[in-house]
């Protein structure tokens, strides 16, 4: 299918626009965020610079548009800065795990016997463990630090992948497109990639596009958790952590602090959502089967 | 005959080792298939026909299939000894295979051009722009209008027939001395099935090559075939040229076959046909493998499997009592009751 046509499908469904009307506003913030917000200090722009010492937050005024989180970090160089962050996070820790997934669902599928065996039941001892709990685990084995999270993450994040793709692989290998393929004199990785991967990579594509968002929130809740980025790090989740004791205000006035919860929850929510709706989307663009 | 035999089956047995025990597909075949002949292969369902030609190709899937005794030499060569990777060059190149649908038999999300094109650059060393113009040649020669449009399509695009075209075009592109068609009409309508096993007749002309056609219709053996081999429960029990198969069926399967299909010129008030259907292949009878079905199976065919015996000049029938059906036919009589089979 051509490029051209699947973006005018895309432009014409009102969910997926809107989808990617803000996924578009995130690239621009992620892009442009050195003149949004210019760092402080070329060497560390990820670090949030203090408006000073004050543990309290402070509502948004001249200067700090979004306010100041508690211990005086710039909310809205965060959340700028944090964009970055979180393209980051879901572009490599989507496309490592897709990429582990991809691999051990069509080896596991395409040869079958033992070697299908051994490669799922290593799948299923990493699903056996609770997702959170185990990057949780791996991340402090590994140390603290934004890095560390994503390699916990994708250690974590291919299995549903890889049995997505095994199925897939089932279905299609005993089409009757690939015996003839075979019956041509076509070699194991050309009926792989060619015929097999091509067939199966659509159901895969659109999971990744929901991964994208929810690795993000889990990215935060780990920060959130404590194990993520380091103090001070331009990241949502971190964002989230500093509102954590003034998610309610003082007697009396329980939104007094609403920015420091508000303005990052919505940040994350509406990211995650953005890419489920373009996800949804392209499930019905991209499939020829459909056409 | 004198010519040399392109391929040549001895004793082939290809049996799959499946949990509830050995099935015995195809239990000691022989045949030989000369250059520019076409060879047809009839049986009902199950009868080990398919099994066969995909052990020619050696694309029987292992496990739990085997090919378990046996040769097939083609010009000289023991396909069933050759590595996978000697294989992959005979595959397409020497040997090409059509299969029965010819709607799942294209990848649905490339055109038709690209899987032309690819399987001509698997074999010859050609760029994408000469392997292209081939590809536009090919369909000219199928006969599919328009090629320099039809080549830019997807599969979904094209009608059935088409798509038979196309899969002929893209099993024909690097000239192979023998095609295998596994009932390559079964999947199309009658009018279509008489062009495309025209369009088959015409190339194997012009190419050169030999067929080999597995069908369970023995309309389109008759159409096309210079030779048939008649198979039941993994064996050939008749073995002969088409015309005398037609003419003079010696086994008693064959000749139920023959019965079963309407013919213009004789006026009967019901069809016969065959009762029972193909024993397990778990659990074949003793003797010959026809006897639970066979009217006239009596004594020495439930114990010793009668062999292919050559009967006069090359007519070769795997049947204890062929002499005793002569005599019936000779008669005019029956030997299958009617099954109320309505004409």
């Amino acid at each position: 299918m051509e490029w051209k046509e699947i973006l005018t499908r895309l432009l014409k469904n009102k969910l997926s626009l809107f989808g990617l009307i803000i996924i578009l506003f995130f690239v621009l913030v992620a892009v442009f965020a050195p003149i949004l917000a210019q760092p402080s200090s070329e060497d560390e722009p990820y670090q949030i610079p203090r408006a000073g010492w004050q543990v309290e937050p402070q509502p948004p005024r001249e200067g700090y548009p979004f306010g100041t989180a508690q211990g005086s970090y710039d909310i809205f160089y965060g959340m700028v800065w944090g964009t970055r962050t979180a393209f980051r996070i879901g572009v490599i820790v989507v496309g490592l795990s897709s990429l582990i997934g991809i691999t051990i669902g069509t080896i596991s599928a395409y040869y079958g016997g033992k070697i299908d065996e051994f490669f799922m039941r290593i799948t299923d001892v990493f699903m056996s463990i609770p997702f959170l709990v185990a990057a949780m685990v791996l991340t402090t084995i590994l140390g603290k630090g934004l890095d560390n999270v994503m390699i916990a993450l994708v250690t974590f994040g291919w299995m549903s992948t890889a049995r997505l793709m095994r199925s897939q692989v089932l279905e299609i290998k005993n089409e009757e497109f690939v015996q003839a393929s075979i019956a041509l004199g076509a070699k194991d990785h050309r009926i792989i990639f060619k015929h097999i991967i091509a067939n199966c990579i659509f159901p895969v594509l659109i999971q990744a596009f929901m991964k994208m968002g929810s690795m993000v929130i889990t990215a935060s809740a780990l920060s959130f958790l404590g194990v993520g980025a380091p103090q001070g790090y331009a990241d949502w989740g971190q964002m989230i952590t500093f509102a954590r004791d003034w998610i309610l205000g003082g007697q009396g006035s329980a939104l007094k602090y609403w920015y420091t919860v508000v303005i990052p929850g919505a940040a994350i929510m509406f990211f995650s959502l953005s890419w489920n709706l373009l996800g949804d989307a392209f499930r019905d663009i991209l499939d020829p089967k459909l056409n | 005959m004198s010519k040399e035999a392109l391929v040549e089956v001895k004793n082939l047995k290809t049996y799959f080792y499946t949990e509830e025990g050995v099935v015995k597909a195809v239990d000691g075949v022989d045949y030989e298939i000369y250059p520019g002949e076409t060879l047809g292969i009839v049986g009902e369902s199950g009868c080990g026909k398919s099994v066969t030609s995909l052990s020619i190709m050696r694309l029987v899937e292992s496990p739990p299939g085997r090919i378990e005794a046996g040769e097939i030499n083609f010009k000289g060569t023991d396909l069933t000894k050759l590595s996978e990777k000697e294989m992959r060059k005979i595959r397409g190149n020497d040997i090409s295979m059509i299969f029965q649908e010819p709607m799942t038999s294209l990848n649905p999300v490339y055109t038709v051009g690209d899987q032309i094109i690819e399987a001509i650059m698997l074999h010859k060393q050609v760029n994408r722009k000469e392997a292209r113009r081939q590809a536009i040649d090919m369909l000219q020669k199928v006969g599919i209008p328009l090629p320099e449009q039809r080549v830019d399509e997807y599969p979904h695009q094209l009608s059935g027939g088409m798509r038979q075209r196309v899969m002929i075009a893209m099993a024909l592109s690097c000239d192979p001395q023998l095609l295998i068609a596994d009932e390559p009409t079964t999947a199309l309508d009658v009018t279509i099935q008489a062009q495309i096993l025209e369009l088959m007749n015409s190339l194997k002309e012009s190419y050169g090559m030999a067929i080999m056609m597995i069908t369970h219709d023995l309309g389109v053996i008759a159409e096309v075939s210079d030779r048939v081999a008649v198979m039941y429960a993994g064996k050939v029990v008749e073995y002969t040229d088409v015309d005398t198969l037609f003419d003079d069926p010696k086994h008693p399967y064959t000749w139920g076959l023959m019965n079963s299909i309407p013919k213009l010129d004789k006026d009967v008030d019901r069809l016969e046909a065959i009762p029972g259907s193909v024993p397990s292949p778990l659990n074949f009878p003793e003797g010959c493998k026809f006897n639970t079905r066979c009217p006239l199976a009596e004594g020495k065919c439930f114990d010793i499997e009668p062999p292919l015996e050559d009967t006069d000049g090359g007519h070769m029938v795997r049947c204890w009592r062929y002499e005793d059906l002569e005599e019936i036919k000779k008669r005019g009589e029956r030997i299958y009751e009617d099954r109320g089979v309505q004409k």
